[in-house]
């Protein structure tokens, strides 16, 4: 459901039918709203919050100079956008800390959102930040909840603290006390998944609440839910006044309107969310990417942080050298696959490229990425002056080349020729910095 | 509690939101263009997705039309027809002996209480049932099954944690052939459908079962949680190419969320939903009937 290509193709067709310049009438303004309200829709935004947004943003394009061309659509995107992001708030991820420790976290949320989960990634997060968390068990009722949390808490090398099923409101007590006890400043409390319509489980939060006056209360939201996700987050948090909100497993393909529902009914931030299966799979929430995810309009930010985080100032210096010098060798070849590898997976970051949701759809990135791992094999199977100088590759060492990276000749052959054609490109950026330069500036003026 | 009255109760909220909004829309008595709105909108509420919402709507419009409706009752019951139809496009066929049933979905919908569920309900029928523990990756994924396996009272086979989830398959197969178990639940592991690792591994577990079972009769069904919003439709696709689904169970529909992305799902893919899940308790898995679904929506 790759949606901003669908939805700016159908803003420009809508444009493009068009002829005049000049304001745009109220018409067109319904019509182009009509194509953003769907877009929304779909991407699970609830249908009151859709309503509200549709109504503001189309007061402001009413009367708006918006020129009648392709780039028009363009701009009415470039509106709703930001419109988007200002109603999804500002970055908040910092957690709140106790004056007098421990620092107590309550976890809260519907069965099946990654509560027990989260609360392992977020005592990693802060034991790396230097503190020391307690982890708690206080979810009586899912069978093996304490067993998981346990386990979960070995494998970060974290303390969990558990009274069996007794009332988790002693438990939370008992917990902080023990915390208390040992020195540890950060008490996680992992409470059951309850539905926000069972009073007597939503009575025990408040107990909890009560009894062990939490600094952050957690409402962890899947980051799939649908039109729901109004009525539970505003109920947690007419009950509880939550503090702030994680969203789970938005390493899926969901568009996430929840996010901005919650936002709108709560006007709680958004303080992390929960990317992947592993521990150490926690970020914090960037409002501004959540916006143009929902629009599917890709995460050009994090592509470009990820970049960053992987080709060091050093590097590029000596790629550029290089490119002057138009003595780019296999090595540097190598390279190159080795700090893609570090930017991450190949269909992550197919993902945040934007309106890549619906075309790439048929390109395999893992099957990319098996290529990648071939390249590799076949260059490190090269002597140190075939990388230098390929020219000298025939038909001997060739075969050499694929027994020795366990692939055929013609596979070498695609390397080589690969590589040829990189270097070309290479050597034109290499005669004309300005034309690489360009690159980094069209990434720039996106945002 | 009777299965009717259990389903009522457990989509009651849901019924009394709606009815209340319909209620008010009609009090007007006029079907205009606010009418059509309003009731597109509750369609909406209800995840059904604007594509199927628009095109519920535009059968309704038709069938207005046609059939001269005015009263509230009887655009209710075109409505709820409409929605039926949809939900019955695919029929479901009962289970045969001896069946392999391997439950698959997202992380977090509720595979492994289902499973609980639907051992004890075949268990009652008088049926042999054997639960396979091959979610090896989540932490205690086995030992919860354990309980449930304990609750329901059937047989269990599980490995360590970390194991190859197609060898505890393997070793469930041999242990229901050597038994001559009638049914083999297989619980797996959440995977989201875009880790195409995952969905490999899923293959996998079900060449196993080919291989060494044959014989028997294959159902893969898909989890879905009923306040999943237009993911699930995506969810059900790529489940579907990968191994071929051959019913939905919607769970979780015991709170305020409607579950109807399931209309959108059916519109999409020749698979009916056979369970519903509504509570925590171990019999709070009923079968799924259209009509009943559609009237407690709408």
């Amino acid at each position: 459901m790759g949606a901003f290509s669908s939805l700016s193709d159908k803003i420009s067709h809508i444009f493009s039918k068009l002829a005049n310049k000049g304001k745009l009438t109220e018409l067109e303004v319904k019509q182009t709203m009509r194509e953003i309200r769907v877009a929304l829709l779909e991407a699970d935004v609830n249908y009151t919050v859709v309503k509200d947004f549709i109504s503001k943003v189309s007061e402001k394009m009413v009367g708006e100079e918006i020129l009648k061309t392709l780039t028009g659509s363009q701009q009415v995107i470039k509106i709703v956008n930001e419109e988007l992001t200002v109603l999804m708030g500002s970055a908040h991820s910092k957690l709140t800390i106790a004056p007098n420790p421990p620092t107590v976290i309550m976890m809260c949320g519907l069965q099946g959102a990654g509560k027990t989960t989260m609360c392992g990634k977020l005592g990693l997060m802060l034991k790396k930040q230097g503190k020391s968390p307690l982890l708690a068990a206080c979810d009586i009722y899912r069978p093996a909840a304490i067993k998981q949390l346990q386990i979960l808490g070995g494998s970060v090398q974290l303390p969990v603290f558990e009274k069996g099923v007794q009332n988790p409101v002693k438990t939370a007590q008992a917990a902080v006390a023990e915390a208390r006890k040992n020195g540890n400043d950060i008490v996680i409390i992992d409470t059951a998944g309850r539905l926000h319509i069972n009073d007597e489980l939503m009575k025990e939060l408040e107990d909890i609440k009560a009894a062990v006056a939490p600094s952050e209360i957690l409402l962890t939201v899947d980051s799939m839910t649908g039109q729901d996700a109004v009525t539970v987050s505003e109920t947690f948090n007419k009950r509880l006044d939550i503090t702030g909100v994680i969203l789970t497993k938005l390493d899926g393909d969901t568009r996430g309107g929840a996010a901005l529902s919650i936002k709108a009914v709560t006007g709680k931030p958004i303080k992390f969310c929960g990317l992947g299966e592993k521990l150490t799979d926690i970020e914090p929430f960037y409002p501004d990417r959540m916006a143009s995810r929902i629009l599917g309009m890709g995460d050009v930010l994090t592509l470009i942080e990820k970049a960053q985080s992987a080709v060091t100032e050093e590097d590029l210096k000596r790629m550029e050298e290089k490119l002057r010098k138009n003595s780019f060798t296999l090595d540097d070849y190598l390279e190159q696959f080795e700090s893609m590898k570090k930017m991450g997976n190949m269909q992550e970051l197919l993902s945040m490229i934007p309106g890549a949701g619906n075309k790439l759809k048929g390109i395999d990135a893992e099957a990319g990425e098996e290529k990648i791992k071939y390249a590799k094999a076949i260059i490190r199977s090269m002597t140190t002056e075939e990388r230098q100088t390929p020219d000298i590759i025939k038909a001997s060492r060739k075969k050499r080349i694929a027994s020795g990276s366990g692939t055929t000749i013609q596979e070498v052959n695609q390397i080589l020729k690969q590589f040829d054609a990189t270097k070309q490109m290479m050597k034109q950026f290499g005669s004309n910095p300005k034309k690489g330069a360009n690159l980094f500036q069209m990434g720039n003026k996106r945002r | 509690m009777g299965l009717f009255s259990r389903i009522k109760e457990g989509l009651k909220k849901t019924k009394e939101s709606i009815s209340y909004k319909l209620n008010k829309l009609f009090t007007g008595g006029v079907l205009d263009d606010g009418f059509y709105d309003e009731l597109e909108m509750i369609l909406l509420s209800a995840d059904i997705g604007a594509e199927a919402a628009e095109e519920i709507m535009d059968s309704l419009r038709l069938g207005i039309d046609q059939k001269h409706l005015r009263e509230q009752e009887d655009v209710i019951k075109a409505l709820r027809e409409i929605i039926a139809d949809m939900l019955s496009s695919a029929q479901k066929k009962p289970p045969a002996f001896p069946a392999v049933i391997m439950v698959t979905g997202v992380n977090g919908v509720g595979k492994t209480t289902a499973i609980g569920k639907m051992a004890l309900k075949f268990r009652k029928e008088g049926h042999g049932v054997c639960l396979a523990a091959a979610d090896t990756f989540r932490a205690a994924a086995a030992e919860q099954l354990t309980v449930w396996a304990e609750r329901a009272g059937v047989r269990i086979v599980k490995h360590a944690e970390g194991a190859d989830p197609a060898a505890v398959v393997y070793d469930a197969i041999a242990s229901v052939k050597a038994k001559s178990t009638d049914i083999l639940l297989i619980d797996t592991a959440g995977r989201l459908h875009n880790k195409k690792n995952l969905m490999e591994e899923l293959k996998k577990m079900s060449r196993v079962i080919d291989r060494e079972y044959p014989e028997a009769n294959r159902y893969n069904y898909l989890v879905l949680d009923g306040t999943t919003g237009q993911n699930a439709v995506t969810q059900a696709e790529v489940f579907n190419e990968a191994i071929e689904l051959d019913g939905i169970i919607l769970t979780k529909l015991d709170g305020t969320a409607k579950g109807g992305v399931v209309v959108a799902v059916t519109k999409a893919l020749d698979v009916p939903v056979v369970y519903i899940g509504v509570g925590e308790g171990i019999d709070d898995l009923q079968d799924f009937e259209p009509e009943q679904f559609a009237a407690a929506i709408i």
